[in-house]
């Protein structure tokens, strides 16, 4: 009652209001998105967290126990440790990846764009005009044994696996690449645009030619980006199981496929929800080791 | 351009025989926009060398184009006997200190001083940093971050930034600019010094004409692409070449005249406020329209006609504005043609203040007067 007063702003009270609203405001603005996360992050997280410590023999016809099952946890690790490396492995290379292709993209997009910056972010995002399934499934066709890339490649005589691309570990990080290529360009591009050309030109008049002019400088000035950026890959991509759903086999399946089949077809939910809580947990760990030693509060 | 003695004090970084920077018909265009058109320029090593001009007058170009940070269209820039016209600029003998000072953000301040230094390769850097900090009075700030020091001591890091790398030729692009009033006098007393103690070649640009005059050896005036007069500030000052310098150093009162000829030593010259003559060694033309130009502080005043003193020339008028500015009062005179000529009385208590509307007689000595070509309109 009392915030809608403050945002009325009118009434008795209206002259010792100004300073309260002012105290107030930033609350009321947390407010929707505190409830949000609340309600679809918090409250769900916990309850995944008990489902995690629920008995296994439980189904979802009988129902689960609540026995504090922490083997779950050691079984979970125990069984699928190799594709909870596998996805690591997957979404670092996704993100180096990303990472070489996303930089110099961005780069010639911020410093060199001029007048066609906007129309090259539109080209950068356009993809998300078509849905993240949809343009999978275009790159199961792209790669295809009969397609465009394994013709081009045959003809010039780079071997490949059994004659194939699609089916294979190189299309599944493929296909995370493309699909995360956006989420590095974006902060990258950000963090490129604010960087002064000026100090550029100071680095090359202090005699620093274009390689260390780019270590000394651009790079560690676009640090925050490249932090943004690969934050912004590895996380989804560590996560991800579609494209190693659609390009790859069994033998690609991400910890992302595990979950989802635990979850949606064997119906074993105390062990989805440990693999689950285990991705998050490792990927918390992962970040905070990253962002602490990247030390972005030095660059800003 | 009038022959200076390089001041080359023992310390000068390098000794070449030859280390004078020479521009031979440089021009530089962007697109249809000629932003300098045929400069030629020699600046002696060891001097301390202002460009000066209105903003978009080309001086910054020139000295980009110094810098190695932008190409010439035509011409060349000689260091020395050595052609640096397509010269990357981080092979050039030559650093800048930029007018946003450009120092990076993301080293201490001396990382930024060793960042030339460590390019070059060199090891044993510590005590030159700190020898060059200590020259800009910086020592004990090494550790600090741009962000963290003020205008005035980004100022002096961007300076010291560059002077430790003892270029042939320091470049400097409204290096004051950002700096307030008092600060500025004091940092353009401080870089006369720190110039005279290295004796490296300083090119200054700048568009305030008092800071261009107080440290300078030679000053050019720069105006739409093209040097205007190039010379000694006191020579520039006192017996300007054109009316664009005339006015764009100090002020100056311009009446157009006709020159009617020889009279003896002096050129006579008749104008519709009267006839006038001055001396032929103060005359930059000596025929054809002309202005005949005196500065305001050599411009005296007098109630009336018989209180001129011997030998001065005078002209009568009314005063229609009077503003009090400290040092000095300054006085527009009308004059029966209509023009306005501006005086400086100097507020030393000798003569009372004027009161507008009353009659004055202005008087000057004809050797102050100077006479320039009058090209087209008044």
């Amino acid at each position: 009652m009392s915030a809608l007063g403050h945002l009325a702003g009118g009434g008795p009270v209206a002259e010792a209001a100004p300073l309260k609203r002012r105290k107030t405001l930033p609350y009321l603005l947390l407010l929707p998105g505190l409830l949000w996360l609340t309600f679809f992050f918090v409250i769900p997280a916990v309850q995944l967290f008990a489902t995690s410590l629920y008995d296994p023999s439980g189904s979802l016809e009988t129902g689960y126990a609540m026995t504090w099952q922490f083997s779950n946890y050691s079984d979970a690790i125990g069984e699928y440790a190799g594709h909870f490396l596998r996805s690591l492995g997957y979404a670092l290379l996704t993100t180096a990846f990303s990472l070489l292709l996303g930089y110099p993209l961005a780069y010639a997009i911020a410093l060199k764009g001029g007048r066609f910056k906007n129309i090259l972010l539109i080209c950068v995002i356009a993809p998300f005009f078509t849905s993240f399934l949809i343009r999978t499934l275009a790159w199961k066709v792209i790669l295809s044994d009969g397609g465009p890339v394994v013709s081009v490649l045959n003809w010039l005589h780079v071997p490949l696996p059994d004659g194939r691309l699609l089916a294979t570990a190189p299309a599944v990080v493929a296909g995370l690449v493309y699909n995360f290529l956006p989420f590095m360009v974006l902060p990258l591009y950000a963090s490129l645009e604010k960087l002064d050309p000026r100090l550029l030109e100071a680095a090359s008049d202090l005699y620093a030619r274009p390689v260390s002019r780019f270590t000394r400088v651009a790079l560690p000035l676009s640090m925050p980006g490249v932090v943004a950026g690969t934050l912004l890959t590895f996380i989804p991509a560590a996560g991800d199981y579609i494209n190693a759903q659609l390009l790859g086999t069994t033998r690609q399946y991400m910890i992302g496929n595990v979950i989802q089949s635990k979850f949606l077809r064997i119906g074993d939910y105390p062990s989805a929800a440990a693999l689950s809580f285990v991705l998050m947990a490792g990927i918390l760990v992962l970040v905070t080791v990253y962002v602490r030693r990247a030390g972005t509060e030095e660059v800003l | 351009m009038p022959d200076l003695p390089p001041s080359r004090p023992a310390s000068a970084a390098r000794t070449r025989p030859d280390s004078d920077l020479h521009l031979v018909g440089v021009s530089k265009t962007f697109g249809s926009f000629t932003a300098v058109d045929d400069l030629n320029l020699t600046v002696p090593q060891g001097s301390f060398f202002a460009l000066l001009g209105a903003s978009g007058c080309g001086k910054t170009t020139t000295l980009r184009m110094v810098a190695g940070l932008e190409e010439p269209t035509a011409g060349r820039v000689l260091l020395g006997e050595d052609d640096v016209t397509r010269l990357r600029p981080y092979k050039r003998p030559v650093n800048t200190v930029f007018q946003s000072y450009a120092l990076f953000p993301h080293l201490n301040i001396f990382d930024n001083v060793a960042f030339g230094l460590r390019r070059r390769g060199e090891r044993d850097l510590k005590g030159q940093v700190e020898r060059m900090l200590k020259l800009v009075e910086l020592d004990g700030f090494g550790s600090r971050r741009p962000a963290q020091l003020s205008g005035g001591q980004q100022q002096r890091v961007a300076l010291a930034r560059a002077l430790i790398n003892q270029p042939q030729v320091l470049l400097l692009d409204e290096p004051l600019g950002a700096l307030d009033l008092k600060l500025r006098r004091q940092m353009q007393v401080e870089l006369k010094r720190i110039q005279t103690e290295v004796g490296i070649t300083f090119v200054h640009v700048t568009h305030d004409q008092e800071e261009a005059m107080t440290m300078a050896d030679t000053v050019a005036v720069m105006n739409a692409g093209h040097i205007e007069q190039l010379g000694a500030p006191t020579v520039m000052y006192e017996f300007p070449e054109t009316a664009f310098v005339a006015n764009f150093l100090g002020q100056s009162n311009l009446l157009p005249v006709e020159v009617d000829g020889p009279d003896g030593e002096d050129i006579a010259v008749r104008g519709a406020a009267g006839r006038f003559a001055l001396p032929r060694t103060r005359c930059r033309v000596t025929s054809g329209p002309a202005f005949l130009g005196v500065r305001p502080e050599k411009l005296h005043l007098a109630a009336t006609p018989d209180a001129v003193p011997a030998g001065h020339q005078s002209l009568g008028g009314i005063v229609t504005d009077s503003s009090y500015m400290g040092v000095s009062t300054q006085y527009l005179v009308r004059i029966p043609t209509g023009d306005e000529l501006t005086v400086f009385a100097p507020n030393s208590g000798v003569a009372a203040p004027l009161a507008v509307a009353s009659e004055v007689v202005m008087y000057w000595r004809p050797t102050h007067a100077f006479l320039l070509a009058r090209t087209a309109g008044p």
